[in-house]
């Protein structure tokens, strides 16, 4: 291609021109380098203040239906917990075994004998009826939010971004005024999980209502029906799928809230005794309540995808009465004999102590044990990451390499060989394939030579803004210029670069490592078949449990944090690569063989360009469980906005707890409309449509 | 086989300066003047270049009781608006549509859901049906939603099953059932209700080309025995020509000729109908009677052939002799003499047919 600069270049290399300038006055001038403190808005002041006034006076509102809620909360606490062990299991195996069969019945038993053998039997009950309680409710608010987005087109207008900013909230964040609102108890977990729990059932409902043909709700009104019948007996019978679907989504963001609401505490459930235990450094209790949590959640998961699954195949009509209810049947029966014979044995009624066993013990010792021998070995490896890596995406390659870390001292010579080295590379990739590679590579150089944290805040705010311009047009470049400048002059910059340098190393060696591994499974089944339930289970597993084995081994630190968030940001990132790549059109792959490509041509200029998008889409993914992790990561020790949340939280302090959430918010939603516009252009130019 | 159709039956349905334009201001085209523009053509291109969107422009036909009405059209000639009109799923923007000579555009929409209850019945290019009902409950659904009791539903229902023959598929959900086989439920479903006019909109169009005949003498075989007045939408002109007593040919919203299928091929009203009527073998679509030489005289003892007989079969006996051959109706009276003549004339334009309705 002949080297030719477009006015789209010539902006960029405007933009890398006052980036240098930036760098080189910061010196000078300090309000470059840091935001000064005397201009900084004090909103969190403001917030607490109107946090405040409201207590005062609607504080008794707030506190009348947070009593109201109680009720059934304890209604169901009891009955969970008075009913014989004997009886809930049978009934949740039976319910498994209606929703998919013999194997998830088998697998409900083993994990509710593995509750009470563990001896987490009430705690466990405890977590569920918080979740009987706010999976219908969720699921009633968000069915009801998404019918009303789907008949009237402003209402969706105003509903979407709601949803989109309380799903990116961190949880933590939103705890706190709930609890300051509805007072200390049960009740914030409960709010706190329909909260979080009801988006994705409206989408779910939309997409779905949405998606009924319009055949059908033409025949269905040739067949007269009116209004109402034409609502409940066609559109809503017809989506029933996706509807389940939603129901699915929102019982498992409800158990996952649940437990994070345990970081409050008094709830006496499962979620508080791995916090606690994690707390009090025992690890193997933990690592054993962690397992409760992700078997309740496989099971969950489980069944309601199994029934989601179910509602499209339908038995034959001609059947008795018996053999059409016949789980209810047996459920009814099982139940009451079970019932009656736990009164008679006692060991059926509640689990013997005897029968307990926790293998807490000898775990904490193998622990220690490995801790203490491979002591050196840990040590080399978060040196390793810490020098080579970490350190150097924070304050850069002049900050990071010393004798101490690298070896030796950055001299003038390192330095003039690396600005030439990249700018080589840059005009190569500039030559070779495209200007814009090689005004990225450049961008990198600068931002890998001084570090994230190092550059002035206004470089990285136009640098932004001028790349959602680029990408997603006007709107969204003015959008991004906004939500920084909120991060700005809210005076929480710094938190946030250290934010988005932790996530950003996740989520990029998430991404490649994730990518690579799809790409492999996508030309071989047998990968493909041990990568997946590895996936299933990580995205299944609520976030604090995946904390466990990391903390176990490293301590607290950003080090485990990062290994954390890519073992759960690199499931999107592997599913999406594998998936475009198995999807992609035949007569492409056909045509392509016949021109005689290679095995690696083909991959590489065939497969991977036109699987792109797709990928994006999971790069997307990938950010997105990145964030959701670094919130959760906080309990581990990180720096960034996430810790501030935290420590709001736990100092009370709304003010500044929701200003920092509404920051990760802001950074979560500008990456996903970044990532989001880029696929989709990509798709238009190759023709493609992916949803 | 078809009916012969008769021009002085009552009129079921008829459509009157139908238009139906969609963009931001549909209405601002029309004030008051109920469709009826002087010169219909123009004016839609006033509409268009006003940045809206015309998909009916001034549609005026009738449909008779019992008559079989093809709209054929290329596809987005707005055909499935028009029939939509019809059925009032789509609201013209102006123009009139009388069933049973009352207006339907001005009943109320409990007066609709009534209509579409009793009178009406559609079926659709993809079926329609709905996903998560059975071939009975399908069948069954007009009837429940009317709250007819459930016997007297599925008794009526297996009725209509046994008449599109798919006896022992009843419980069956649409996705175990080949396409010929859903649409067979979605002809079941429209005719539940026993409804006087019926809408096909394209039934045949989504399936293989096999299937596609033998649900063309289904449909003809049903029709036989039930009479119902038909408007069926199809972009197939040979499927037009199989089925139509009368059919309507549309392009750019506006219909360009109406008549019999042998009308248009005798006689078509522009380039636009000739592409179609082209190459259609004439000698498969002539029938005697549309062929009859006026200046032949009738002669004792000469062969006789039934109204309604192709050409095709009697083309030698035209090559032998001069004189020709005598057509009779049903009822034995003399029609008149089909003659080689005749024939020539007919294919040079001069059509010999006794009616030509041209009614654009
Ligand atoms: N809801 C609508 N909004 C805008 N234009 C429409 C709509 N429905 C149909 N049209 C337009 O009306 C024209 C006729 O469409 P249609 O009746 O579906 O054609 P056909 O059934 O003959 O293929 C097409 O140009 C189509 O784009
Ligand atoms: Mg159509």
């Amino acid at each position: 291609m002949p080297f030719k600069l477009h006015r789209g270049d010539l902006h960029w290399l405007c933009v890398i021109g006052v980036m240098l300038v930036c760098l080189a006055l910061k010196n000078e001038w300090d309000w470059l380098a840091t935001y000064p403190e005397n201009w900084i808005l004090p909103l969190s002041d403001w917030l607490n203040a109107i946090m405040n006034w409201i207590v005062k006076y609607f504080g008794w509102f707030f506190l009348g239906i947070s009593w109201l809620l109680e009720w059934p909360i304890k209604a169901v606490r009891f009955a969970l917990n008075s009913l014989p062990w004997s009886v809930t299991t049978f009934l949740f195996c039976v319910v498994a075994w209606a929703a998919s069969g013999w194997k998830l019945a088998g697998f409900t038993l083993f994990s509710m004998l593995y509750m009470l053998v563990i001896g987490y039997w009430s705690e466990s009950m405890n977590t569920l009826s918080l979740v009987a309680i706010s999976v219908p409710l969720a699921i009633l608010v968000g069915f009801a939010f998404g019918v009303w987005g789907f008949f009237s087109d402003r209402a969706e207008r105003a509903i979407m971004p709601m949803l989109d900013v309380l799903q990116t909230v961190p949880s933590f964040a939103y705890l706190l005024p709930i609890l300051m609102l509805f007072g200390f108890g049960t009740v914030v977990g409960l709010i706190a999980s329909v909260l979080y729990s009801f988006p994705p059932m409206v989408r779910n409902t939309i997409v779905g209502l949405r998606g009924v043909s319009p055949e059908v709700i033409e025949s269905g009104l040739m067949s007269g029906a009116t209004p109402g019948q034409l609502f409940w007996q066609v559109r809503v019978p017809s989506s029933l799928r996706q509807l389940l679907l939603g129901v699915n989504q929102a019982t498992m963001a409800s158990l996952s809230m649940v437990i994070i609401a345990s970081i409050i505490g008094g709830t006496a459930d499962i979620g508080w005794e791995v916090l606690s235990t994690i707390r009090r450094a025992e690890f193997g209790e933990s690592l054993l309540a962690g397992m409760v949590i992700a078997l309740m959640a496989m099971v969950i998961d489980r069944i309601t995808a199994g029934l989601a699954a179910r509602s499209g195949d339908y038995d034959p009509e001609d059947k008795t009465f018996a053999q059409k209810h016949r789980s209810w049947i047996i459920a009814v029966l099982g139940a009451v004999l079970l019932f009656v014979l736990s009164q008679i044995i006692g060991a059926l009624n509640e689990w013997p102590r005897a029968w307990e066993y926790s293998p807490a013990r000898p775990m904490n010792d193998s622990l220690t044990y490995l801790v203490v021998n491979f002591r050196d070995q840990i040590e080399t490896i978060k040196k390793l990451a810490f020098f080579f890596v970490m350190l150097p995406a924070k304050i850069g390659l002049q900050g990071a390499v010393s004798p101490f870390t690298w070896g030796f001292e950055l001299m003038l010579a390192h330095k003039i060989a690396y600005a030439a080295g990249m700018a080589a590379l840059a005009g190569w990739a500039a030559y070779r394939g495209s200007v814009r590679s090689g005004i990225t590579i450049l961008i990198f150089a600068i931002l890998i030579y001084f570090g994230l944290t190092e550059v002035p805040w206004p470089a990285v705010m136009l640098i932004c803004a001028v790349a959602g311009w680029k990408i997603g047009g006007r709107v969204l470049g003015i959008g991004t210029a906004l939500g920084l400048g909120f991060i700005v002059v809210t005076g929480i910059w710094p938190e946030a670069m250290l934010s988005v340098y932790l996530c950003g190393i996740a989520v990029l060696i998430s991404f490649f490592a994730g990518t690579a591994i799809g790409i492999w499974a996508a030309h071989n089944d047998a990968v493909s078949a041990i990568v997946r339930p590895f996936n299933d289970t990580l995205q299944t597993m609520p976030l604090f449990v995946l904390l466990i084995p990391f903390v176990m081994v490293f301590k607290i630190g950003e080090f485990t944090a990062l290994l954390a968030i890519i073992a759960y940001a690199i499931v999107p990132a592997i599913r999406y690569a594998e998936h475009g790549l198995r999807s992609l059109p035949a007569n492409v792959i056909e045509a392509a063989t016949m021109i005689g490509a290679t095995n690696r041509q083909m991959l590489w200029q065939v497969k991977i360009p036109l699987a792109l998008p797709v990928m994006m889409l999971g790069l997307n993914q990938t950010i997105m469980y990145g964030i959701a992790m670094l919130v959760i990561a906080a309990l581990v020790g990180t720096n960034g906005l996430e810790q501030i949340v935290y420590i709001g939280l736990s100092d009370g302090d709304f003010g500044v707890g929701i200003t920092a959430g509404i920051g990760m918010a802001i950074i979560a939603i500008i990456t996903d409309r970044m990532t989001h516009a880029w696929s989709r252009r990509r798709q238009e130019e190759l023709g493609l449509n992916l949803g | 086989m078809k009916t012969p159709i008769n021009n002085h039956s009552e009129v079921k349905l008829s459509c009157r300066n139908v238009w139906k334009v969609y963009g931001a201001k549909p209405e601002q085209f029309f004030g008051g003047s109920e469709g009826k523009a002087p010169d219909a053509g123009k004016h839609a291109d006033d509409i268009h270049a006003a940045n809206h969107i015309v998909a009916n422009a001034d549609v005026s036909f009738d449909v008779h009781v019992g008559e079989i009405f093809v709209i054929m059209g290329l596809s987005g000639s707005g055909k499935s608006t028009i029939v939509r009109c019809l059925s009032r799923l789509v609201e013209p923007t102006a123009g009139e549509i009388l069933l049973d000579g009352e207006d339907l555009l001005k009943k109320s929409d409990a007066e609709l859901i009534d209509i579409r209850r009793h009178k009406m019945g559609m079926v659709f290019q993809s079926f329609g049906l709905m996903p998560h009902l059975n071939v009975i409950d399908n069948i069954a659904f007009p009837l429940k939603l009317q709250g007819v009791d459930e016997a007297k539903c599925y008794e009526q229902a297996a009725r209509v099953i046994e008449l599109v023959g798919l006896e022992g598929r009843e419980s069956n959900f649409p996705k175990e059932l080949s396409g010929g086989q859903q649409q067979r439920v979605g002809i079941a479903r429209s005719l539940a209700v026993e409804p006087d006019v019926w809408f096909l909109d394209e039934p045949f169009s989504a399936l293989d080309p096999l299937i596609r005949k033998q649900m063309q003498d289904e449909f003809l075989r049903i029709q036989s025995k039930l009479h119902k007045s038909i408007v069926f939408i199809t972009h197939d002109f040979q499927e037009a020509l199989r089925i139509a007593d009368r059919m309507a040919i549309m392009r750019d919203g506006a219909v360009v000729q109406i008549g019999r299928p042998i009308d248009l091929i005798l006689n078509p009203a522009d380039d636009y109908v000739r592409e179609f009527t082209q190459d259609v073998p004439w000698e498969r679509i002539l029938r005697a009677e549309d062929i009859l030489d006026a200046e032949t005289a009738l002669t004792e003892g000469q062969e006789r052939v039934a109204q309604g007989t192709l050409v095709e079969p009697i083309l030698p006996r035209l090559a032998q002799s001069n004189a020709g051959v005598i057509v009779e109706a049903a009822d034995g009276s003399v029609l008149g003499v089909a003659t080689a003549r005749g024939l020539v004339r007919a294919l040079a334009g001069g059509c010999a047919a006794p009616s030509v309705a041209q009614e654009v």
